[in-house]
């Protein structure tokens, strides 16, 4: 409730702060950087275009949601059913669908993730035999890291099948979806979109097991990079087309680009200002 | 054919805090230097407006390209070590600046017992504590010699911070004063004394006042922004190569960095080292840039590569134990270093998306050698901290155990404990044998054709004990913290090495001591076998002290420079070996 109050107050903080950072950043005595670095430190005069518009109306038209990488409609589908059972609506707030996950995980395939532009791609790569158990044994792999930066990195088999096959991600993921169809209608002779709530978490369990047969690689390294793509587009910066109008952020808390917390970190208040994004952070 | 180009005094490969410290000291006093950066050209300028939590953790913009060039890994010997194909397990540095300039900041420097590790364990504990296959060395440096370089480097950087109250003598204090107290710091440190430990705030390159070093480089202050570790600074406030060094030594005139300049080879006459060969990645073309003095400051992987492929040194062979290059594979590994004890809060809320890369609150006590080992089953130590370096809400989803990792609960307990879940954890030592190491891959190639590094690394009971006990202090901490739920890391007894490298703390290869036929470099970090050859990084570390490694590694530099200067003065060694001395 308190939280609400801070944010009309917001303005008129955000103005008080920019000039306890210039002050306590040594920049306004000319320190070492220039105007153009000065002007990126603060986001545009957004308040104003913002402040009319009441969250939870409609979407104008977003002439980005269309598909540039899945070709077959029932393909996109599949993912789409699939991120909302990651990442559902709830009293929190949207789900991956309405945040536009779907969309940013077609994009980054799309771009060079999906081809593995910045990885080490030279042979020999590992062959992946479905019917070796000790290939597809299932394990905690979808577990979020213990910490994150520096102590990242939780290894496993399944990442370590997927980072040593010979497909890409856009391979994977094209198997990926087409296998939770395949599933689909071998279980319940419908495509996976169509099925129950229930239906499609169970059939997703079976692939985070690795209980289900792909052919690429073992069916938890796809699960594995599914949860980890939805996580990402419900929560990376809007331009990639996901989080859309910041409500991933807005659920989670997290200001975004936001330029400075001096005044604010040592307080034992929480800080509820209106996310930033990078649009508004970057000058134009 | 590479073309040759003109003699210069110094060619430097890299120029992250160790090659740039070297650059400016030796351009500073007139020297002609070349420096060689396989990376892009890099400046302030790329970081403004760069919030970009996908691009730069997840996508990680300023990592090496691992297209061109990796390494592979495996745990043991019998094992065929396969490539590290993707950056979410190497975060190694590229580009101007390398690592200095995405790192977080946190400073240390190492304990005395850390500089004379063997002598002191024996003294105190007798030989027999040294477990057989440990390959225990001292530095062939003490504390007290390498304290005037530490100075040096806290004054270039602004180190800022308060002085440990269970330290080592300093000189003087740190040239800025500590970094803020946040709620979460203040939980951490009043629980910290209750228990009897001695916390202060972490050392911070997150400078806490604008500052000019001695060198007239001025460093902003920091507004604890949160896209810090992973990231280049926004404001100019995070001390780093960029502005410091690399801008102190383009002023004077004296030294040339040419970027996408990827070396190959160190050119070696058999005596001497000649000069660089290396290939222009934008043209294609193969260069030969000859100089008095040859300086490999890559980091700890391509230093030891490149020794071991221009064939220069003796290189380790693990089953005899005997050479140099390659031996005493050391560093932080994610699953078995950086551990400790996560608390969920009920009814309390942190802004834990606010923070910096270094800051947070730590304390000493089971630092090193700093507490009697006699009766555990372990040597070395740790230190204990809380950081709060800033939640990013695609990296930081923390649920209690048992939540599932997906789907509705997941997601509704993530968002409720986003704010509410603080971590205090460990970072322990790691002391080298003989069956960690590195050498050259028989299959996997860079893209020219040159092969891989290959690491071999084993964790063994020594780390899974120290470890251990460390965590149960973390899960302490917590506790009094009043953490209503309170979850310690586990370290079951198979865990073994992930082959991740994400800490950026890694060393060896190129060892430092005082006697050639356990050691490649001498206290300055000059090779035994090579006189005008030095190689600077934490290549040169026999083993990895519990602390972050920069501030040694910028130490030691510093005392390179000065080396360098009598080297291109007088010529030979700068150090007296142990067996010419007796
Ligand atoms: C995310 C992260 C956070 C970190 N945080 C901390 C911290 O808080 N505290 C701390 O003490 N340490 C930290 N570290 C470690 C710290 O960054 C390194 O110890 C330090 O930067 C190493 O400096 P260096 O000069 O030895 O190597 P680097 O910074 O790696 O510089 C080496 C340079 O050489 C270049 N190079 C390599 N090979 C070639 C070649 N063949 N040809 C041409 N150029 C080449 C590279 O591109 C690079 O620019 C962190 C590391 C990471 C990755
Ligand atoms: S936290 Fe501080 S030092 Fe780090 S990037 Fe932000 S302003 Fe720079």
């Amino acid at each position: 409730m308190a939280d609400t109050d801070k944010h009309k107050k917001e303005p008129h903080q955000t103005d008080h702060s920019r000039r306890n950072f210039l002050k306590n950043s040594g920049m306004v005595a000319g320190g070492v950087v220039g105007g153009s670095l000065l002007g990126g430190l603060f986001m545009r005069e957004r308040d104003e275009k913002h402040k009319t518009k009441p969250s939870g109306t409609k979407h104008e038209t977003s002439f980005q949601e269309a598909r540039i990488f899945f070709t077959r409609e029932e393909d996109f589908k599949a993912l789409e059913a699939a991120t909302e059972r990651i990442y559902p609506k709830d009293k929190n707030g949207p789900g991956a669908i309405e945040l536009g996950v779907p969309f940013f995980i077609d994009k980054q395939l799309a771009g060079d993730w999906g081809i593995n532009a910045r990885d080490y791609r030279k042979g020999p790569f590992k062959a992946y035999d479905y019917n070796d158990p000790a290939q597809v044994k299932s394990d905690d792999a979808a577990e979020p890291h213990p910490r994150g930066g520096q102590g990242q990195g939780k290894e496993s088999t399944d990442s370590i099948m997927r980072d040593q096959s010979l497909l890409n991600r856009r391979e994977i993921f094209i198997e990926g979806v087409r296998t939770l169809n395949d599933a689909s209608q071998k279980q319940h002779k419908t495509t996976y979109d169509q099925l129950e709530k229930d239906q499609q978490i169970d059939i997703l369990k079976t692939f985070e097991n690795g209980e289900v047969e792909m052919k690429s690689v073992p069916s938890q390294a796809f699960f594995s990079l599914l949860r980890q793509a939805t996580i990402e587009g419900a929560y990376a910066d809007p331009l990639y087309g996901g989080n859309k109008d910041m409500e991933g952020w807005k659920m989670k808390e997290f200001p975004g680009a936001y330029p400075s917390y001096l005044g604010k970190i040592d307080k034992d208040e929480f800080f509820k200002p209106q996310p930033v994004a990078l649009k508004d952070s970057q000058q134009h | 054919m590479a073309k040759k180009l003109k003699k210069v005094d110094a060619v430097i490969l890299g120029s992250g805090w160790a090659g740039g410290i070297i650059g400016a000291e030796l351009a500073k006093k007139g020297y002609k230097v070349v420096a060689l950066e396989r990376g892009g050209s890099q400046k302030v300028e790329d970081f403004v407006g760069g919030k970009d939590e996908l691009r730069f953790s997840q996508r990680y913009a300023l990592m090496q390209d691992l297209s061109k060039e990796t390494m592979t890994s495996r745990s043991t010997e019998d094992e065929e070590a396969l490539p590290v194909r993707n950056n979410k397990d190497a975060l190694i540095g590229t580009d101007t600046g390398g690592s200095g300039v995405h790192w977080n900041g946190v400073n240390f420097r190492y304990r005395p017992y850390d500089f004379e590790i063997r002598s002191q364990t024996v003294e105190r504990y007798g030989e027999v504590k040294i477990p057989k296959g440990m390959t225990l060395q001292d530095w062939g440096i003490t504390y007290d010699e390498l304290e005037p370089y530490y100075d040096k480097y806290e004054k270039m950087a602004g180190i800022s911070g308060e002085v440990n109250p269970v330290g080592p003598k300093r000189s003087e204090d740190y040239p800025n004063p500590p970094s803020i107290d946040t709620p979460s710091i203040r939980l951490f440190k009043d629980a910290s004394k209750k228990l009897g430990y001695h916390p202060y705030q972490i050392p911070t390159a997150n400078v806490t006042e604008q500052y000019t070093n001695p060198d007239g480089e001025t460093i902003n202050a920091c507004v604890y922004c949160a896209f810090c570790e992973t990231y280049g600074c926004h404001f100019g406030a995070k001390a780093d190569p960029i502005v410091t060094v690399l801008a102190t030594a383009k002023k004077t005139g004296n030294y040339e960095l040419r970027n996408h300049a990827y070396v190959t080879r160190v050119l070696y006459d058999g005596s001497k080292a000649t000069g660089l060969l290396y290939t222009d990645t934008q043209t294609g073309m193969a260069y030969e840039q000859p100089a008095d003095v040859v300086i490999l400051a890559g980091f700890t992987f391509p230093n030891t590569r490149l020794l071991l492929l221009s064939k220069i040194g003796r290189p380790y062979n693990p089953k005899t134990g005997e050479g140099v290059i390659g031996k005493n594979f050391t560093g932080h590994f994610s699953n078995i270093n950086y551990l400790g004890a996560r608390g969920f809060f009920d009814d309390k809320k942190f802004n834990n998306f606010a923070g910096a890369g270094a800051l947070g609150a730590t304390f000493d006590d089971f630092a090193a050698d700093d507490f009697d080992h006699k009766d555990l089953n372990f040597l070395h130590g740790f230190e204990v901290q809380h950081q709060t370096t800033g939640f990013r809400p695609i990296e930081y989803n923390f649920v209690p155990k048992g939540t599932p990792t997906w789907g509705e609960e997941f997601k509704d307990k993530s968002l409720f404990y986003t704010n509410r879940n603080l971590y205090v954890n460990a970072l322990t030592g790691t002391l080298p044998w003989t069956h960690n190491y590195m050498d050259l891959d028989p299959t996997y190639t860079d893209f020219n054709g040159d092969p891989l590094l290959r690491i071999t690394n084993r964790y063994t009971d020594q780390d899974r004990n120290l470890i251990r006990y460390a965590i149960d202090i973390c899960k302490k901490i917590m506790t009094e913290m009043g953490a209503d739920s309170v979850e310690a890391d586990e370290v079951p007894d198979d865990v073994e090495f992930n082959n991740s490298y994400t800490t950026g703390h890694f060393a060896g290869g190129v060892i430092m001591g005082d006697d050639p036929q356990t050691s490649a470099v001498n206290s300055y970090q000059q090779m035994w076998d090579v006189d005008n050859l030095f190689v600077a990084g934490a290549s040169s570390f026999p083993h990895f002290g519990n602390y972050n490694p920069t501030e040694t590694v910028g130490a030691l530099a510093y005392r390179t420079a000065e080396g360098i200067d009598t080297f291109l003065k007088n010529g030979g060694q700068l150090v007296k070996t142990k067996t010419a001395s007796l």
